[in-house]
C-alpha cells in the first residue's frame, strides 16, 4: 500500500509527464504536424497507464488528459491542417504503440469520424465499445469508457437526432449505452478485488466516488428521446436489472436500484413495477432496500398526488398489491434485516396508501396486519429506532383522517400497539388522545369508546411491568389531565347511549387505583351530571315503560363513584362532587337523593376534612349549596342547617368562625318568593358571630397586647345592612347604630392595630349608608334614623 | 390604554376539555397588557397557557384548584382603576348582587371582577363596576343553565373602562360592550 506521500509523488510526476508532452504535442498542432501530434498525444497519454494511483488521483490525472485531448480533437476536426482524411486518420491512431494511448486517440478521432458522418454513427459507436474491451484493468478501463461515454453522448443516432440514420438505430443507440455502462459496473465493481483485504473499507469509499461514472449511462439512457415506455419495459430495464442482479456488489446494487428510481420518469415506474420489484428479493442481503424502495413509493406517491388522471393507472397496474408483496418478499428474503428496516418498509407503504388509497382502509389494516405479523414473537420491541418507525406507523393513519374514530375501525392498530414497550405504549395513547382533542373528535357510540379505552388501556390502570417508582410526576398528570379532557370528547346526544358510554368509561376508569381516580373521576361525574341535566328538560317520562336512563338511576352509579374517590384519600374534592350532586338532585325534585348526597359531604367533613383552611373553605360549600336547596322539609332541612351551623362554630380560627357563622345567617333567609324567612334566626347568626368577633378581639388583646382588626365588626355591620334592606323585622334601626357606635368607638380605641384596609371598608360603608339615606323613596326613609357622623381617623 | 383580559371558571379537566378553538385563536400573546382570572383553573397546564398569553396574571382561588398558592382575594391598581378579585364562592348567597357590594366596599375598589355562577354579568353599581366575565369554556354549573362559553376584555384608559364581553353563541363570537367613566366625586370622602 503506497502511503499518501508516495501517491502525491506519483501523481506530481504523471501531471509533470503530461505536461510536458503536452507542450510538445502543442508545438506540433501549432506547426501543423501530424506525425509529430500523433506521437507526443500518445506519450503524453502513456501516464494514464499507472497502476500506481488511487482512482481518485488517477481522476486528477485523467482530467489534465482530458483537456488537453480537447485540443487534440479540434486539430482532428480541421483537415486542412494535417491534410489526412477522417477514415485515414482512424487507420492512423491505430498505430500508436500501446492500448491505452492508442484507444483514447482512437476514441478522440472517433468523434471526428461520427461527426463528418463519413461513417454511420452507429457502426463507429461499435466498433470503440468493442475495442473498449481491451483494457481490463478496472481504473484505467473505467476511465478510458468513461471517456467514450463523455465523447459519445451528443452522438447517439437517437430520434431526432443528425446523427440517426435509418430505421432502428435508436436500438444501436440503446445498444452502445447499455454496453457500456455494463462494461463499465462491471469495472467499477472489480476495483473492489484490487489490493489487499486490509483497504477494503477505503477502496469502498474511493469507488463510491467514482459511482456517477457509472450512473451516468443510466441518465444518458433516460434522455434518448427513443427510449419510450415498451423499450424501456423491453429492453432497457431488463438489461439495467440483469446487470445490477448479477454484479452481486452491495454498492452497486444499492446505487444503481436508487439511480434507476431517480432518473426514468414515474409513469414508467408505475408500468413495470412487476420487473423493477422482482429485483430487489434477488439483491444482496446486505443493501438498504428499504431507502430505494421507499425512495420508489415515495416517488409514486407525488406522482399520484400530481393529477387525477394518473389514478386509474395505479388501480389498473394494482400498484398496492405489488408493492405490498414484494414488500413481503424482501423481508422475507432478507432474513438479516434488523425489525426497523421492516418496520420501515411498513411506514412507506403506509404512506403510499394514504396518499394513494385514502378511501381505502382495508388496506391500512392489511399494512398494519403484515406489520403485526412481523412483530409477533417478539413480545416487545426494545430497539429504540423500530418503536420510533411503529409510532410513525400508527401517527399516519390519525394524521391523515384526521379523526381517531377511523383509526379505532382498524383491527390491527389496537394489536400493533401492544407490541410497544410500556413508555412508548403510553406516549402513543397520548397521541391518539391529542389527535381527538385537537380535532375535536366527538366519540360517539359506547362501542368506541370501548375501543378506545382498550387502546388507551397503559394510561388507564397499571399494566403488567409497569413500576411506580420511575414515574415522572409531572408527566403522570399530564396525562391523567389528558385522561379526563378526553372524558369529555365522548358523547352522543341520546341518552341511552350517553349513559352507556358513561357507564363504560366509569368501568374503565375505576380500574385506575388510587392515583388516577382524582384525575379520572370528576370529569366522569360532571359528564353524568350534563346527561342528569339533559334528561330532567326533558319532561314527560314515559310511564310504564322500563326507561334505562333516569336521573335516579344516574345519581346512584354517582353515589357509587364518588364513593371510590372518596376511599382513596380526595375527600376534599369528593365532598364538592357530592355537593354538586346534591343540587343536582335538588334540581330533579329528588329529596330523598340531594339529603343522601348531603350526608355524605357532611360525614367527609367530619370524618376525613381536617386541615383548618381546608374545612373553612369547605363549610363555605356547604353552606352556599345548601342555602340554594329547596327540596327539603322542614325536618331535613333543620337537621342540615343545624349541622352547618354547628360546625361553623367549631371552626379553628375564631375570624373563621365568626365568617362562617354570619354565613349560616343566610341560610334562614332565602330572598325568593318562597324562600323560608325566618328573621329570628337569622339575627341569632348575626349576634352570635357579633360574640365571637368580641372573642376575637378579646383573644388578641390578651396575647398580642393589642387587638385585631375591627374588619370582623364591619363585615357583620354589613350583614346587618343586607338583611335590614330585605325587610328582617328583627334587624332595628338601633342595633344597626349601636354597631356603628362601638365600630368607632373600637377604632378609637389605642390597642387597636392600625388597619388602613378596615378603615376603608368602614369608610366606604357608612358612605354606603350616607348614599342609602340619600337616595329618597321607601330606603332613604328606612335609612333615615340611622346617624352617620364621619369622624376623624385616629392619628397615631 | 391598557388591555385587560378577565376570565375564569375555566374547569379544565373536569368539566371541559379546552377552551373553544375560536377562543383561542382570538387570544393570542402580546396584546394583553394583564390577565385577571377569578380561578378554577384547574391545573397548572391550563396556569401556564394563560401565562403564555401574558405573564402579568393575578389569579385568585377557585374551589377546584390545585394551586394552593393561588389568595382568595387580591387587589391591584390599573390607572385610575383600583380592581379586585374574588373566585366568589366564599360570598354567600352565590352570585347575590348585594352581597357582592358588600365584597366591593371591603376591598374598595372600583372594579369588582368575581366568577363562581359562569354567567357573566357587568353591571355599574354605587359608582364602581361589578364585572362577572362567566365560565371561559362554557363549563357546566349547578347555578347556572346553558352557559355559554365567555370572557371580558377591559380597555382601561385614564378614568374610563369600556368592557367588552365575548360570548360565543351557537358557534358564533358575540361581542357587546358596555361604558364606563369613573367620576371624581367616587372617592371624594377619602
Amino acid at each position: 500500500m503506497p502511503d499518501f506521500e508516495d501517491e502525491e509523488k506519483w501523481l506530481a510526476e504523471g501531471i509533470a509527464g503530461i505536461q510536458q508532452n503536452a507542450f510538445y504535442m502543442h508545438r506540433a498542432l501549432d506547426s501543423n504536424n501530424l506525425r509529430e501530434a500523433l506521437k507526443y498525444s500518445a506519450l503524453m497519454l502513456s501516464e494514464l497507464r499507472t497502476s500506481r494511483l488511487s482512482p481518485h488521483k488517477y481522476y486528477e490525472l485523467y482530467m489534465r488528459a482530458f483537456d488537453e485531448l480537447r485540443k487534440l480533437e479540434m486539430f482532428f476536426k480541421d483537415e486542412s491542417k494535417h491534410g489526412c482524411s477522417v477514415v485515414d486518420l482512424y487507420e492512423l491512431v491505430q498505430h500508436a504503440g500501446n492500448i491505452l494511448p492508442r484507444l483514447y486517440l482512437l476514441c478522440t478521432v472517433g468523434s471526428v469520424y461520427i461527426k463528418s458522418k463519413e461513417a454511420p454513427a452507429k457502426d463507429v459507436l461499435k466498433d470503440l465499445v468493442e475495442m473498449c474491451r481491451g483494457v481490463q484493468h478496472p481504473t484505467r478501463g473505467l476511465f478510458l469508457r468513461s471517456y467514450l461515454a463523455q465523447i459519445s453522448r451528443d452522438k447517439l443516432p437517437d430520434i431526432g437526432s443528425e446523427y440517426e440514420g435509418g430505421e432502428d438505430t435508436v436500438m444501436d443507440a440503446v445498444e452502445f449505452v447499455l454496453q457500456n455502462f455494463t462494461e463499465m459496473n462491471k469495472l467499477w465493481v472489480r476495483i473492489q478485488q484490487q489490493g489487499p483485504v486490509r483497504d477494503r473499507e477505503k477502496r469502498e469509499k474511493e469507488r463510491k466516488a467514482l459511482r456517477d461514472l457509472v450512473g451516468k449511462n443510466l441518465h444518458v439512457l433516460s434522455q434518448i428521446e427513443g427510449v419510450d415506455l415498451e423499450m424501456y419495459k423491453d429492453t432497457v430495464l431488463p438489461r439495467v436489472l440483469e446487470q445490477v442482479v448479477n454484479c452481486k456488489d452491495e454498492l452497486a446494487q444499492y446505487y444503481l436500484m436508487d439511480c434507476i428510481i431517480q432518473v426514468f420518469p414515474d409513469e414508467y415506474h408505475l408500468q413495470t413495477l412487476e420487473p423493477l420489484l422482482a429485483a430487489f428479493p434477488q439483491l444482496q442481503p446486505t443493501v438498504d432496500i428499504k431507502t430505494v424502495l421507499s425512495q420508489l413509493m415515495d416517488r409514486l406517491s407525488n406522482y399520484a398526488a400530481s393529477s387525477t388522471d394518473v389514478f386509474p393507472e395505479f388501480l389498473q397496474v394494482e400498484a398496492f398489491a405489488k408493492l405490498s408483496g414484494a414488500i413481503g418478499k424482501v423481508i422475507e428474503a432478507q432474513v438479516d434485516m434488523p425489525i426497523v428496516g421492516a418496520i420501515t418498509l411498513y411506514v412507506s407503504l403506509l404512506t403510499f396508501t394514504l396518499r394513494v388509497h385514502p378511501e381505502r382502509l382495508d388496506y391500512v389494516d392489511q399494512v398494519l396486519g403484515a406489520c403485526v405479523k412481523k412483530l409477533s414473537g417478539k413480545v416487545k420491541l426494545e430497539d429504540s429506532r423500530a418503536t420510533k418507525q411503529v409510532v410513525a406507523l400508527l401517527s399516519a393513519p390519525l394524521d391523515k383522517y384526521k379523526d381517531a374514530v377511523t383509526a379505532l375501525t382498524l383491527s390491527n392498530y389496537p394489536r400493533v400497539m401492544d407490541h410497544l414497550d410500556m413508555e412508548t405504549n403510553i406516549a402513543m395513547a397520548m397521541v391518539i388522545i391529542q389527535s381527538i382533542l385537537n380535532n375535536n373528535t366527538c366519540i360517539s357510540t359506547a362501542d368506541k369508546v370501548e375501543t378506545l379505552f382498550e387502546l388507551i388501556k397503559g394510561l388507564i390502570k397499571d399494566l403488567e411491568g409497569t413500576s411506580n417508582d420511575e414515574i415522572d410526576e409531572e408527566d403522570f398528570k399530564e396525562e391523567q389531565n389528558s385522561v379526563a379532557r378526553l372524558i369529555h370528547m365522548l358523547h352522543n346526544d341520546d341518552p341511552e347511549e350517553m349513559l352507556k358510554i358513561i357507564n363504560t368509561v366509569r368501568m374503565h376508569i375505576l380500574t385506575g387505583g388510587p392515583r388516577r381516580l382524582p384525575f379520572t373521576i370528576p370529569a366522569l361525574v360532571f359528564s353524568a351530571l350534563k346527561l342528569v341535566r339533559q334528561l330532567q328538560s326533558q319532561d314527560g317520562d314515559v310511564i310504564g315503560e322500563e326507561v334505562p336512563a333516569t336521573p335516579k338511576k344516574i345519581f346512584q352509579l354517582l353515589n357509587q363513584t364518588i364513593e371510590a374517590l372518596s376511599s382513596v384519600s380526595s375527600p376534599e374534592l369528593a365532598l364538592r362532587l357530592y355537593l354538586q350532586c346534591a343540587e343536582a338532585a335538588n334540581d330533579c325534585d329528588l329529596e330523598p337523593v340531594a339529603y343522601e348526597f348531603f350526608t355524605q359531604a357532611f360525614i367527609l367533613y367530619e370524618e376525613e376534612v381536617s386541615d383548618s383552611k381546608a374545612q373553612f373553605t369547605a363549610i363555605h360549600m356547604i353552606i352556599g349549596t345548601l342555602q340554594r336547596m329547596n327540596v327539603f322539609g322542614v325536618e331535613n332541612r333543620d337537621t342540615l342547617t343545624h349541622k352547618a351551623t354547628g360546625y361553623s362554630a367549631k371552626l379553628l380560627k375564631k375570624p373563621d368562625q365568626c365568617r362562617a357563622v354570619y354565613a349560616c345567617s343566610h341560610l334562614f333567609w332565602v330572598d325568593d318568593q318562597d324562600g323560608i324567612k325566618d328573621g329570628e334566626r337569622v339575627l341569632l347568626c348575626l349576634k352570635r358571630s357579633l360574640r365571637i368577633a368580641n372573642a376575637a378581639q378579646q383573644m388578641a388583646n390578651a396575647t398580642r397586647g393589642s387587638s385585631g382588626p375591627v374588619t370582623l365588626f364591619v363585615e357583620i355591620l354589613n350583614k346587618y345592612l343586607y338583611f335590614f334592606e330585605k325587610g328582617n323585622p328583627q334587624i332595628t334601626t338601633a342595633a344597626i347604630q349601636s354597631l356603628v357606635e362601638l365600630i368607632k368607638t373600637e377604632m378609637q380605641s389605642d390597642t387597636t392595630t392600625l388597619d388602613p384596609a378596615s378603615d376603608a371598608f368602614f369608610t366606604s360603608t357608612l358612605r354606603y349608608i350616607q348614599f342609602q339615606k340619600q337616595k329618597g323613596g321607601a330606603i332613604g326613609e328606612k335609612y333615615e334614623p340611622i346617624k352617620v357622623m364621619f369622624t376623624q381617623k385616629k392619628q397615631s | 390604554m391598557v388591555l385587560v383580559l378577565a376570565l375564569g371558571d375555566l374547569h379544565i379537566p373536569h368539566r371541559a376539555a379546552d377552551l373553544p378553538p375560536k377562543f383561542k385563536s382570538m387570544l393570542v400573546p402580546g396584546k394583553i397588557q394583564h390577565i385577571i382570572c377569578t380561578g378554577n383553573l384547574c391545573i397548572k397546564e391550563v396556569n401556564d397557557y394563560m401565562k403564555s398569553l401574558c405573564p402579568d396574571m393575578h389569579v385568585t382561588r377557585g374551589e377546584y384548584d390545585e394551586d394552593p398558592r393561588y389568595p382568595e382575594t387580591k387587589t391591584l391598581t390599573i390607572g385610575q382603576f383600583k380592581v379586585g378579585i374574588c373566585h366568589g364562592h366564599q360570598v354567600i348567597p352565590w352570585g347575590d348582587l348585594d352581597s357582592l357590594a358588600m365584597l366591593q366596599r371591603q376591598l374598595d375598589v372600583d372594579i369588582l371582577v368575581t366568577g363562581h355562577t359562569h354567567q357573566f354579568k357587568a353591571y355599574k353599581h354605587e359608582g364602581g363596576v361589578v364585572i362577572n366575565p362567566g365560565s371561559a369554556t362554557g363549563a357546566y354549573s349547578s347555578l347556572t343553565y346553558d352557559v355559554n362559553p365567555s370572557f371580558v376584555l377591559m380597555d382601561i384608559d385614564g378614568l374610563r373602562v369600556v368592557v367588552y364581553v365575548y360570548e360565543l353563541i351557537d358557534g358564533e363570537v358575540k361581542v357587546d360592550k358596555i361604558d364606563f367613566k369613573k367620576t371624581a366625586t367616587t372617592h371624594s370622602m377619602h
